[in-house]
C-alpha cells in the first residue's frame, strides 16, 4: 500500500485579494488530476464509517473508487442513487461535521475531501451531459403537492418524480430555490447550478409553480379536497428572522441576514440601479453571529465595498457554528473576528443611520443549557465598535404562515411541525414535512434528508403499504 | 403572471388595474395586499388590493406614480401581464361585527378603503368615508365609494370641492359633532395616518392605520417591514398591514421608509449624467 499524503489536496481558490471586490466562485474546483490525487488518498474501508456521517446515506466509498477508476460518470451514478443535487451539497455541506469526520484516517490524517471530491464529479457531470439518466420508469396517476423550493422540497419532489408522481413544486418568491437562491450567495453557490438542478427537475416532469404562498394564495386543505392532489409535503423553512430585541435595532443600516442577503442574492442589489433593489454600501460592517448565514454576510459586506468587516460573536471561536472552510475564507478575505463580544446597544447618528455598536467584552463561565460555556459580562467592559451596517445573523424561526393556516396540523413550543422523524409524517393524514420547518434551522443536507425520506414514506402512503426505501 | 384586462386613468398620476388573479381574488379579504413585481430587473412592492371579484377571478388595483417603480407599473396596458403578482398577504383588517366606522382614505388610500367599506356595510356596521385629496380632480373612485357608505365626505386641500382641509381635521370635526364612531381605520400616506392617529387619541377611539413600510418577500421572511408597536417589533407583512394607531411609533416609521432615499437619489444623478 502506498502512503498517505496526510493533508488533503489543495482546493484552487481565486486569490483573496482579487476576490473582495468579484462574485465569482471563490473555490475553482478540483482538476481531474487533484481529483485523482485526492482519491487515491482513500484507502477503500472494508466498513466505510465516513457513510455514517452523511444525512442522505451517499456510497461514499463507492464513488471515490469510481473516481480512482477514471469513471467519472460511474461516480456520478452512484451519487445520484442518493444524492440529485451533488454539486450543491458538494459545496455547502458542513463536511467536517458530517462524513469527513468519520473518515477512518482522522486523528493521523486530514480526511480524504469527500466534499471536494463530490463537488468534482457534480462538476464533471455537467459539462459531459448524458442521456437517460433520469427518466422516469412508470408514470403514477397521484399528483403529490410540494411547498416550498428549498433543498427539501426539490429532493422530495426530485425522489417523487421518479417513482412516476406527478409532481407540483409550489414557491411563494418569483424565483425557485428557497435559501439555495435567497441565502447562499453567489461566490459559494453560483446560481447557475441552482438552475440546472431545477432545470432537470423539470425535464423529470415536475412542474413549477412560483408567486404561490401556500396558507395565503391557496391552502393545504385546498390542495387535498379540491385540486386532487393525494399528498403534501411541506418544506416551507425557517423564514422568520430572529432579531435581539436591543435598543436601536430598527435604525437605518441594521439588517437581519435573511433581507441583506436576500436583497443581494435574490433581488441582485449589488448592481443596483441596474437592478431596481438597493442595498446599504458599508464602509465599516458589523455581522453579528458566527454561523454559516454569519460568513455569508460578512463576505458579502466585503464585496459591497466595507473597508472593515467584523463578526461580532458572544461566545468564542471553538462554539463557532460556521464551516470551517468559509470561517477560513472570510478571514482570508479580511474579516476580523471579534470573539466573546456581546452587542448591547445600537447607536444612531444624527440622521437615524446605525453609527456604532455598544458592546461588553464576555468571558466563558460554566456549562449553559446547551452544554457550551456560558459567555458571562465582564462588568465595565463596555466599548464601541463603529459600524454603518450590521447584519444580525442569529438564526430564524420556522416560518408561521402553513401553521397557521392548516387546522389539524400539529406544532411545537417553538413553532416547528411535529413530525415523526423517520416518515417527516404529521398529525394530518396526507401532510408531511421536513426540513427546516420541523427542525428549526439546520443544513442543507438535513433538509433533503428528510426531503428523500418523506418521498419514500409518501410513496408508501400512496401506494397503501408501510414506509418504502425510495433508493435507486 | 398575471394578466393586465383593464386599466383606467384615474388621475393624472393615479392608474387603476383590473387583473386575472383568480386565487388571489378567491382568498382576498378587506385590508390585504399583493406584491408585484413589474420586470426581471424589479423590486418587489406591497400594492394595497383595492377590490377583488370572486366571480370573475380579478383583482383591482390603484397604483401612484411615486418612483421608479410605479412609474413602470402605470405604463403597462390592457393585454400586458404584471410579470410577479403574489397574494393576497397580510392579515385582513380586525373589522368589527356592530357600529360606526370611519373609514380614512387618502391618495390611493381612497380606493383601497372600499372594499373595508363593503365588508362593514354588508355586516351592518354604518360606514362614514372621509377621503382626501389636493384637489377635486385628483379625488379617486367616488363613484365606487360613495355608494358604499352611509357618509360620503370628500376633503380637498385647496377646498374645490367637499371640505376644505385635510382629512383628520374633517375627522376631528366629525368626532367632536358627536358623530358616534365606534372605530376608524385609515390607509394612505404616512402623515396622514399620524394625523389621524393624534385625532383619535384624545377621544379614545379605537383606530387602525394601514401601514406600507419597504418589503421584499412580503411573507415574514426578511424583516424589512419591521414596525415598533407599543414597545414591540412587528412584521406589516404577516402581523399587519393594520396596526392600533395609537401604539404604533411614526417616528421610526417614517424614517425607515426613507432609508433608500439617498441611494434612489444618487441613482437618478447618475442617471440624469449618463
Amino acid at each position: 500500500m502506498t502512503l498517505i499524503h496526510p493533508t488533503k489536496t489543495e482546493m484552487p481558490a481565486l486569490d483573496p485579494v482579487a476576490r473582495r471586490a468579484c462574485w465569482d466562485e471563490v473555490a475553482v474546483g478540483y482538476t481531474v488530476e487533484r481529483a485523482l490525487a485526492e482519491a487515491r488518498r482513500c484507502v477503500q474501508c472494508q466498513d466505510p464509517v465516513c457513510e455514517l456521517g452523511c444525512p442522505v446515506g451517499v456510497p461514499i466509498r463507492d464513488f471515490v473508487r469510481r473516481i480512482q477508476l477514471g469513471d467519472f460518470a460511474g461516480a456520478a451514478d452512484v451519487i445520484r442513487t442518493r444524492n440529485l443535487l451533488p454539486a450543491i451539497c458538494g459545496r455547502v455541506c458542513p463536511v467536517e461535521h458530517q462524513c469527513e469526520a468519520h473518515c477512518a484516517t482522522v486523528g493521523r490524517l486530514e480526511p480524504v475531501g469527500i466534499g471536494r471530491l463530490e463537488r468534482f464529479v457534480a462538476d464533471w457531470e455537467r459539462s459531459h451531459p448524458r442521456d437517460g439518466a433520469t427518466a422516469r420508469e412508470v408514470k403514477r396517476p397521484e399528483t403529490v403537492a410540494i411547498v416550498g423550493s428549498g433543498p427539501a422540497g426539490l429532493t422530495a419532489a426530485s425522489d417523487l418524480a421518479r417513482l412516476g408522481y406527478g409532481v407540483t413544486v409550489f414557491e411563494a418568491l418569483h424565483a425557485v430555490g428557497g435559501v439555495l437562491r435567497y441565502g447562499i450567495p453567489e461566490f459559494r453557490l453560483p446560481k447557475a447550478i441552482v438552475d440546472e438542478d431545477v432545470e432537470r427537475l423539470g425535464e423529470l416532469g415536475v412542474e413549477f409553480r412560483t408567486d404561490v404562498v401556500v396558507g395565503k394564495t391557496v391552502t393545504i386543505d385546498e390542495l387535498l379536497d379540491e385540486l386532487g392532489y393525494a399528498a403534501v409535503f411541506v418544506g416551507t423553512g425557517a423564514g422568520s428572522p430572529k432579531f435581539m430585541g436591543i435598543p436601536g435595532e430598527n435604525l437605518k443600516g441594521v439588517y437581519s441576514a435573511n433581507e441583506y442577503l436576500t436583497r443581494v442574492n435574490l433581488m441582485r442589489a449589488y448592481d443596483f440601479p441596474g437592478y431596481d433593489t438597493p442595498v446599504k454600501r458599508p464602509t465599516r460592517a458589523a455581522v453579528i453571529g458566527a454561523g454559516d448565514t454569519a460568513m455569508d454576510a460578512a463576505r458579502v459586506s466585503i464585496r459591497l465595498g466595507a473597508e472593515e468587516t467584523h463578526v461580532v460573536y458572544r461566545r468564542s471561536e471553538a462554539e463557532m457554528g460556521a464551516r470551517h472552510e468559509d470561517f477560513v475564507r472570510a478571514g482570508e478575505e479580511g474579516a476580523i473576528f471579534d470573539w466573546l463580544t456581546l452587542p448591547v446597544r445600537f447607536l444612531p447618528d444624527a440622521e437615524r443611520r446605525v453609527r456604532a455598536l455598544e458592546c461588553l467584552r464576555m468571558e466563558l463561565g460554566e456549562p449553559d443549557a446547551s452544554g457550551r460555556p456560558r459567555p458571562v459580562p465582564i462588568p465595565g467592559s463596555e466599548f464601541e465598535l463603529e459600524a454603518n451596517l450590521v447584519v444580525i445573523a442569529l438564526g430564524t424561526n420556522p416560518n408561521p404562515l402553513v401553521p397557521q393556516t392548516t387546522p389539524g396540523i400539529e406544532i411545537d413550543g417553538h413553532g416547528c411541525i411535529v413530525v415523526d422523524p423517520e416518515t417527516g409524517r404529521t398529525s394530518r393524514p396526507g401532510v408531511y414535512a421536513g426540513g427546516d420547518i420541523s427542525t428549526g434551522a439546520a443544513t442543507v443536507i438535513l433538509a433533503m434528508g428528510a426531503g428523500r425520506r418523506a418521498a419514500s414514506a409518501i410513496h408508501g402512503y400512496l401506494q397503501g403499504g408501510s414506509d418504502g426505501d425510495v433508493g435507486a | 403572471m398575471a394578466a393586465i384586462l383593464d386599466k383606467r386613468e384615474l388621475t393624472p398620476v393615479t392608474r387603476l388595474f383590473v387583473v386575472d388573479a383568480p386565487l388571489v381574488a378567491r382568498h382576498a379579504q378587506p385590508g390585504q395586499f399583493v406584491i408585484v413585481r413589474v420586470s426581471d430587473h424589479g423590486e418587489r412592492v406591497p400594492i394595497s388590493i383595492t377590490d377583488f371579484d370572486l366571480e370573475a377571478g380579478t383583482v383591482t388595483l390603484v397604483i401612484q406614480e411615486v418612483g421608479r417603480t410605479s412609474r413602470l407599473l402605470c405604463a403597462l396596458e390592457p393585454g400586458g401581464e404584471l410579470l410577479d403578482l403574489v397574494g393576497p398577504l397580510g392579515l385582513p383588517a380586525p373589522l368589527p361585527q356592530e357600529g360606526h366606522a370611519a373609514l380614512v382614505g387618502g391618495g390611493f388610500g381612497a380606493g383601497a378603503v372600499f372594499p373595508l367599506a363593503r365588508e362593514l356595510r354588508r355586516r351592518g356596521v354604518r360606514v362614514t368615508s372621509i377621503v382626501g385629496a389636493r384637489t377635486a380632480e385628483l379625488l379617486i373612485l367616488r363613484e365606487l365609494l360613495e355608494p358604499a357608505s352611509d357618509a360620503y365626505e370628500p376633503c380637498t386641500d385647496d377646498g374645490s370641492v367637499g371640505y376644505h382641509g385635510f382629512t383628520a381635521a374633517r375627522l376631528g370635526e366629525l368626532l367632536e359633532g358627536g358623530a358616534g364612531f365606534t372605530c376608524c381605520y385609515a390607509i394612505g400616506p404616512m402623515p396622514m395616518l399620524r394625523a389621524v392617529a393624534e385625532t383619535t387619541r384624545p377621544h379614545g377611539l379605537q383606530t387602525f392605520v394601514s401601514l406600507d413600510p419597504i418589503m421584499v418577500d412580503g411573507t415574514g421572511m426578511c424583516g424589512a417591514c419591521r414596525i415598533s408597536v407599543g414597545g414591540e417589533t412587528r412584521f406589516a407583512c404577516v402581523d399587519g398591514p393594520f396596526f392600533d394607531a395609537h401604539q404604533v411609533d411614526f417616528e421610526e416609521a417614517v424614517v425607515r421608509s426613507k432609508m433608500y432615499v439617498d441611494e434612489e437619489q444618487a441613482a437618478l444623478a447618475g442617471a440624469a449624467a449618463s
